[in-house]
């Protein structure tokens, strides 16, 4: 539990682990040496499709041939399949054809390349288009496991990934990841944490420090963001004062957004969202990133505390 | 125009004067990219040379004054290659040399990937590849409309142009026939993952451009006489759009970088980094 470990590696662990599948293609953009798309690449070239730094022919290349019975896995950049935003919709949403779209490198917990590099709505615009799943799990053992997942998934998926080592919060093979299923990682009565991606690691530490102030939280890893885990939901929502989402990512359209957009219609309940607020990022190192942002644990557990302290 | 003390050289001590500022540059460009552990030194390594030929002979920018409505205005559209843009800007007097400190460093003037909104002399934030002529296309159709005669430079990689709109504004600059818009291509030949010719091959790229109706000149970019030659034709040209082709050897001037995929985004450690000085001449 202690180890360190990027989420983007078990996406090219995964595909790795899928190649006996005849069917799968993998597709790439310049970016396989970072979304590790690179390891397929090495052992299975003949089925490696490089489409050069050209998003919007990948995603359309990848549609035909899902078209024509293939499981094309195309990954790039978070920020880049934005740049395809037009096709993915057209193209793979509304027909909903099965392509898996990986975007690796994340929100602003990622290199220090800037805010050109950062994308905190990736998850916000892929939620809003019918039949798609949207994922960001935490570590590399559960990104893994959900995108092998993926391979019998008849509609289409993205899944974002993240470039930074964080630590490890599953065992490898864990019988609680499923795709749509929320995992409880610690149950508290006081308030509950709801996360995804690397979020998640800090979100357990903000709960061990708010146990110390006495606070009991529960913490969720919520990895897959829709279909969102309602049921989960309404039961954290149920059994604590209230909710606070974490998310590196906007809180528009994101988790938050998405709880928020639940809780209101079905079970009304205090809420904070703890996420980026309307702003751009810039360059700088991840743990510093957070923090300009007001995405960090101390921002987790202030969030907590004001719930909690409430009337 | 440019640097006025290389006002009235003769072409040989041109070329000299421009060796001696892109040699600095290559030596500050290492420093930031070590410094930061992190970067883009092939990049930058392969454009110097036309960057500091464009800057000190051709573009019309006044450091003083980077906002004045009618300068040149220049167009990094491969923006991770900022080092390079950063350390001419330096030389130029629009940044400070300690500026360059705070390549990748929080609150920074010099951003990651070159930021309009960080860095005075900066006129396009990049960072998302094959943006750079579409805006630079605009920046000329704005000169046009003010009846000015600046021109707009961009300089693009022999990677970015895969992307599809790069090829929209191409044809899109020719059948406006703005020949107020200059490109610079640094044909490198290796982009991001490995060589242009394993991931996507780009052919006869002076014939691509000829075909869309540009005018194409191609040119040695690390030959200072080929590189001041073209500066010139860019700016003879103004019928139509033009291209200079550049050929030119990505983290050219440091060994073991030239022609190494490897360095187009990495640092070099302690070791990999005396040796650059040493080679560029310069003592730790
Ligand atoms: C739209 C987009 N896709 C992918 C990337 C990631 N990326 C950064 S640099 C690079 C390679 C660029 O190669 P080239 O244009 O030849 O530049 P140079 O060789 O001069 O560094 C890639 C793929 C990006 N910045 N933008
Ligand atoms: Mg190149």
């Amino acid at each position: 539990m202690s180890d360190f470990a990027a989420s983007r590696d078990g996406y090219g662990h995964a595909l790795i682990s899928m190649s006996e599948d005849p069917k799968l293609v993998v597709l790439e953009a310049d970016l396989g040496k970072s979304t590790k798309s690179c390891w397929f690449r090495e052992k299975f070239p003949e089925r490696t499709i490089s489409c050069g730094i050209g998003e919007q022919n990948m995603m359309l290349v990848a549609a035909g041939l899902a078209s024509s019975g293939y499981k094309p896995f195309a990954s790039t950049f978070a920020i880049f399949t934005e740049r395809a935003f037009e096709q993915i919709r057209n193209g793979i949403a509304r027909p909903n054809l099965p392509v898996h779209i990986c975007g690796s490198h994340g929100g602003t917990h990622t290199g220090t390349d800037g805010s050109s590099a950062q994308s905190i709505e990736d998850l916000a615009i892929y939620r809003a288009l019918p039949n798609m799943t949207v994922m960001h799990p935490c570590d590399d053992y559960s990104t893994q496991q959900l995108t092998m997942k993926l391979l019998n998934h008849n509609s289409p998926s993205y899944t974002r990934t993240a470039r930074n080592k964080t630590p490890r919060i599953y065992e490898i093979n864990d019988p609680r990841l499923e795709i749509g299923k929320g995992v409880l990682l610690k149950s508290g009565s006081d308030v509950a944490i709801i996360a995804c991606g690397v979020m998640v690691s800090k979100s357990i530490e903000a709960a061990k420090k708010l146990s110390e102030m006495g606070v009991d939280a529960a913490v969720v890893d919520m990895h897959t963001l829709k279909p969102l885990d309602e049921s989960l939901v309404y039961e954290l929502a149920s059994g604590c004062k209230g909710i606070v989402t974490v998310e590196d990512h906007s809180v528009i359209g994101g988790l938050g957004g998405a709880v928020a957009e639940y809780l209101s219609e079905s079970k009304p309940t205090i809420l904070r969202r703890v996420g980026v607020r309307d702003r751009f990022g810039e360059s700088g190192q991840a743990e510093e990133m957070l923090e300009l942002l007001s995405i960090s644990t101390k921002d987790i557990i202030e969030s907590a505390l004001d719930i909690v302290k409430m009337e | 125009m440019g640097l006025s003390r290389l006002n009235g050289l003769n072409d040989d001590e041109l070329v000299e004067e421009l060796k001696e500022i892109s040699r600095k540059c290559r030596v500050e460009i290492i420093k930031m990219v070590y410094r930061a552990q992190a970067g883009h030194p092939g990049g930058s390594l392969s454009e110097i040379d036309l960057l500091t030929a464009l800057y000190a002979t051709t573009l019309n920018v006044n450091p003083k004054e980077p906002k004045w409505n009618d300068r040149d205005r220049f167009v990094l559209s491969k923006g991770h290659a900022s080092p390079g843009m950063y350390s001419i800007l330096a030389e130029m007097g629009f940044i400070s040399h300690e500026d360059l400190e705070s390549y990748r460093v929080l609150g920074g003037v010099c951003q990651g990937h070159v930021d309009m909104k960080h860095t005075p002399g900066v006129d396009f934030s990049a960072g998302s590849l094959g943006m750079g002529l579409s805006f630079g296309l605009g920046c000329s159709f704005a000169a046009k409309f003010d009846g000015s005669n600046r021109n707009c430079y961009v300089m693009l990689g022999d990677g970015e142009i895969q992307e599809g709109s790069v090829w929209e504004a191409m044809m899109a600059a020719r059948h406006h026939e703005l020949g107020n818009l200059k490109v610079i291509l640094d044909c490198n030949r290796i982009q991001n993952d490995d060589f242009v010719e394993s991931q996507m091959r780009m052919f006869n790229i002076p014939e691509k451009w000829s075909s869309f109706g540009w005018n194409v000149k191609e040119i040695d970019g690390h030959d200072m006489y080929q590189i001041i030659e073209g500066m010139r034709w860019l700016n003879e040209n103004n019928d139509l759009p033009s291209v200079l082709i550049a050929n030119t050897i990505k983290g050219k001037g440091v060994s073991y970088m030239e022609d190494n995929p490897k360095f187009h985004g990495a640092a070099p450690n302690e070791e990999q980094y005396s040796k650059a000085l040493m080679e560029l001449g310069e003592a730790i």
